[in-house]
């Protein structure tokens, strides 16, 4: 289904909670609305999915208006944070809900239930109560229920929460899979970056009920276009006075700049490891941490502590060493605007002409 | 110590409720089968009997009724206003706090023969206060929290995202309703029921006050009980109050089961 969301706002109380947003998702897309608890995104699902009633704004399934549609209607299968099964039915029973309600033939909806415990790898369950489920079984049951009438919009909030860790890796995948495999439009809130990079065609970024941006993960991580979005996304160390960095003088022509500079954006090492010597400062190492698969460093350059990682390949370098530091670039922004700067020490002064 | 305390109630408890059942059991027996038989069967005994279980039945239903929808709508409904939702829960307890009594009295005052509303239902036809109108309402003043606030709290504490789930999957209020609602709240209601009857039958003040306690008219269980004791008939009285008693442990028995149904 094809989804549009125009100026859409909603206040509690006084509390804005969604402010003037829109977007437009194509049909069989997975978007992932990613940001703080608290920014809105159960909001905006929970209009969507017609629970919740908008303030002003207009939301448009196939380019037709649904405002006025009630939930019964609006065919959306929704799965809830904490699932809302109904906690007095089997697992089949939650299933057929839908079917029943909707008055399908008792055969196909005994086909449908079948077809749907295979899919969600329930068979063998479907006499359980949820109170006999695990968490990742219930979250299954609540995508069955959700999936059985066949509905075009599939809305999933924080559908992963309240798993734990391990078991949250595989389920993400096989969401992934099984949206797919469905070809069903699909919007599902996170607060895990990670969640939303690994699974999602497109993220977008909620902070204070407001679209921060909407971009493929690649696009978002490259290219952020806002303060928020380069600070949320990622990890970063943010620096006040970046024109003391070498390579990054230019920023003091727009005064009030700062700059954020992520780990990856660092290399630091022994001067032997650097070919543009020029390009890079002094340094010396204040932390050392192993992090499983590299070592996290963090080294201070005059007043300014920088954090970044080191493969576990290259000599370990122990705290108080001396070291050098190439910032390749750094994401500058001020009141009015934002952009990405490169080192500029990094294009050899010298080149050699043939 | 434990074993001391428990058997203190115990003793407590049989003083209180044992005691009285027994010698409620033993004056209706004074004259043997015959004098308890005699006690039921008087004209005036059989009608208060009936009274009191039209009285029960009616009462009940409308507060099931009643008392589902008002919880319901205290709970779930977001058209109401916060303050208003405040102000009705608050008058929901009334009947708790105020005196049968007074609540009897207060249906008197506002529905008497002598006040323009009465007057005007009694031409009508259809007279309150010492009738039987008067009476249910009377009773279900003073019934009214008993299943509102048994189910209120079952309601805020399955919360509304099974409602919610149900609606997106295309069903309306009513499906709704039966299907998720009221499965989860229905061992509650049982309860408030029981209560609510065991209330009705040994209502007393409020029932005194607005019937009038006319004989084989607007006497009931209690009013009579009350009249054969003050004349003396204390073996009709025991009779009539065995009974009620009887009752009385029967919903109790069928309490504690409906509320190990509830809490399962
Ligand atoms: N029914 C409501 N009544 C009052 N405030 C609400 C209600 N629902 C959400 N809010 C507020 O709106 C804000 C956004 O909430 P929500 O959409 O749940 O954010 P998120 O899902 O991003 O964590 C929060 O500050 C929350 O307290
Ligand atoms: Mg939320």
């Amino acid at each position: 289904m094809h989804v549009e969301v125009r100026g859409l706002n909603k206040k509690f109380g006084d509390f804005q909670a969604v402010r003037d947003v829109e977007f437009a998702i194509g049909k069989g897309q997975l978007i992932g609305l990613l940001g703080p608890s608290g920014g809105g995104k159960t909001s905006i699902l929970r209009m969507l999915a017609g629970l919740e009633k908008p303030d002003s704004g207009d939301i448009l399934f196939h380019g037709r208006r649904v405002n006025d549609l009630p939930p019964q209607e609006r065919g959306i299968g929704f799965v809830f944070q904490n699932y809302a099964l109904f906690k007095h039915m089997t697992v089949a029973d939650n299933i057929a809900f839908g079917l029943q309600v909707k008055k399908w033939p008792k055969p196909k909806i005994k086909e449908r239930i079948a077809e749907l415990v295979e899919l969600t790898g329930l068979a063998g369950f479907e006499k359980r109560f949820p109170h006999q489920l695990s968490g990742g079984q219930r979250q299954r049951v609540a995508f069955a229920r959700a999936l059985a009438p066949e509905p075009q919009l599939l809305l999933l909030d924080e559908p992963f929460a309240a798993i734990d860790a391990k078991i949250r890796h595989e389920l993400r995948s096989w969401l992934r899979e099984m949206i797919d495999r469905l070809g069903i439009t699909s919007i599902f809130v996170t607060h895990d970056q990670d969640e939303a990079i690994e699974v999602a065609d497109e993220i977008m970024i909620i902070s204070k009920g407001k679209v921060e941006q909407k971009g493929t993960p690649w696009e978002i991580y490259k290219n952020p276009q806002t303060p928020f979005v380069a600070s949320f996304i990622g990890e970063s160390t943010v620096i006040e006075d970046i024109a003391s960095l070498k390579g990054f003088e230019a920023a003091a022509s727009w005064p009030g700049t700062k700059g954020l500079i992520r780990p990856e954006y660092i290399e630091v090492g022994k001067e032997n490891e650097f070919i543009l010597l020029s390009a890079t400062e002094a340094g010396r190492v204040s932390h050392v941490h192993f992090r499983g698969s590299e070592w996290l460093v963090e080294v201070q350059v005059g007043e300014i502590k920088l954090v970044t990682y080191r493969s576990l390949e290259k000599k370990v370098l122990q705290p108080g060493e001396e070291v050098r530091v190439l910032v390749h670039r750094a994401y500058l922004f001020n009141d009015n605007d934002n952009w990405v700067m490169e080192n500029k020490l990094k294009e050899d002064p010298l080149p050699v002409h043939i | 110590m434990k074993a001391l305390w428990i058997t203190l109630t115990f003793i407590v408890f049989a003083l209180l409720l044992g005691i009285p059942v027994v010698r409620i059991a033993g004056g209706a027996w004074d004259d043997g089968w015959s004098g308890f038989a005699a006690g039921l069967s008087r004209p005036e005994a059989v009608h208060a009997l009936m009274m009191t279980g039209l009285i029960v039945v009616i009462v009940t239903a409308v507060n099931a009724l009643f008392g589902v929808m008002l919880a319901l709508y205290l709970v779930r409904a977001k058209w109401l206003g916060t303050q208003l939702k405040r102000i009705m829960n608050s008058i929901v307890d009334l009947p708790f706090a105020v005196s049968p009594v007074i609540g009897g009295l207060m249906i008197v005052l506002l529905l008497g023969p002598d006040t323009a509303l009465g007057s005007l239902l009694n031409k009508a036809g259809v007279p309150i206060v010492y009738a039987l109108p008067g009476m249910v309402i009377a009773t279900l003043f003073v019934t009214f929290p008993l299943i509102v606030r048994e189910v209120m709290p079952v309601l805020q504490e399955i919360g509304d995202q099974q409602e919610e789930a149900a609606h997106l999957l295309g069903a309306y209020a009513w499906t709704t309703f039966w299907r998720v609602t009221w499965p989860s709240i229905r061992w509650s209601v049982v309860y408030g029921v029981v209560l609510t009857v065991a209330r009705t039958l040994g209502e007393f003040g409020a029932v005194l006050v607005v019937s009038g306690n006319i004989i084989n008219k607007t006497q009931t269980a209690t009013t009579l009980v009350y009249e054969d004791v003050e004349n003396f008939n204390l073996t009709a009285a025991n009779a009539v109050a065995l009974v009620l008693a009887a009752c009385s442990i029967g919903l109790l028995l069928f309490m504690e089961w409906a509320k190990s149904r509830k809490a399962s």
